[in-house]
């Protein structure tokens, strides 16, 4: 049963992969495709819009953003979004001022906590903003990080 | 390619499961430049992160050029109990592909 389960789901993703990666879907197509349209957006506004489908989200205090004030190394800043919501669907981070403004989004499974935590890069000092989907509505949280290359100042 | 690592720890505590991976990979913007030659070093970056326990997606990362080069994720879900295997693969912008398995402890 356990050895039926995984080679399906061994079979799925990799199947996923193959045809993301040639090209063959389009991001709406398929459920958790790469969404390439939001990072070809150069807005916040448009790379939320097209990730997670709207970009009007209301800000919100149960959405808890660990990050540095000051960051030393802008190629490693470490982030963790965490929020208690319930039913949260997806969570996306966005870095105002990067070339591209949305550093990842990700679709969570029924079981998965509203809890993630990743290392990204920032270009200068910016606003970071989390956007979480719960229930379909879309809750936004900003923190302002410091980026100090180099020791250039900020 | 430099070797396709992905290094996995899912702790079980409480009924919530903690997954952390590291895989090594360059992650590379597409806007740096190669100091001698002048010339722009083409973008090379994970695009998708699938997380799997028992079949099901648990998460799925969607990935830009602004993660670190060898990213770290972490991520929390319930449903989970000792001994289960857990499956963590992306895939990049040029085709390539890693997975790894894991045993929650």
């Amino acid at each position: 049963m356990k050895r039926r389960s995984f080679l399906k789901g061994t079979v799925t993703s990799s199947m996923l992969g193959v045809a993301a990666s040639a090209g063959l879907l389009t991001p709406q197509s398929v459920l958790a495709a790469w969404p390439k349209a939001a990072f070809d957006a150069k807005t916040v506004d448009g790379g939320m819009e097209a990730a997670l489908g709207s970009s009007s989200a209301s800000e919100s205090g149960d959405i808890k953003i660990k990050a540095p004030d000051i960051a030393e190394n802008g190629a490693v800043v470490p982030i963790t979004i965490s929020t208690n919501m319930p039913d949260v669907d997806a969570i996306a981070v966005f870095i105002e001022k990067n070339p591209v403004p949305i550093a990842c989004s990700y679709d969570l499974g029924a079981t998965t906590k509203g809890f993630i935590s990743c290392r990204v890069k920032m270009g200068k000092t910016s606003d970071l903003i989390a956007v979480v989907r719960s229930g379909g509505k879309l809750y936004s949280a900003k923190k302002m990080v410091k980026v100090t290359i180099g020791g250039c100042g900020g | 390619m430099a070797k396709k690592k992905i290094r996995i720890r899912a702790k079980l505590k409480g009924d919530v499961t903690e997954v952390k991976a590291l895989m090594s990979h360059p992650m590379e913007t597409g806007l740096r430049k190669n100091k001698k030659t002048g010339e722009k070093i083409p973008a090379h970056f994970i695009k998708e992160v699938t997380c799997e326990h028992k079949g099901n997606q648990v998460i799925v990362a969607n990935w830009g050029v602004a993660i670190s080069k060898n990213p770290y994720l972490a991520f929390r879900f319930t449903g989970a109990a000792k001994g289960d295997t857990i499956k963590v693969s992306w895939n990049d912008n040029k085709g390539e592909s890693a997975s790894a398995e894991a045993t929650i402890k």
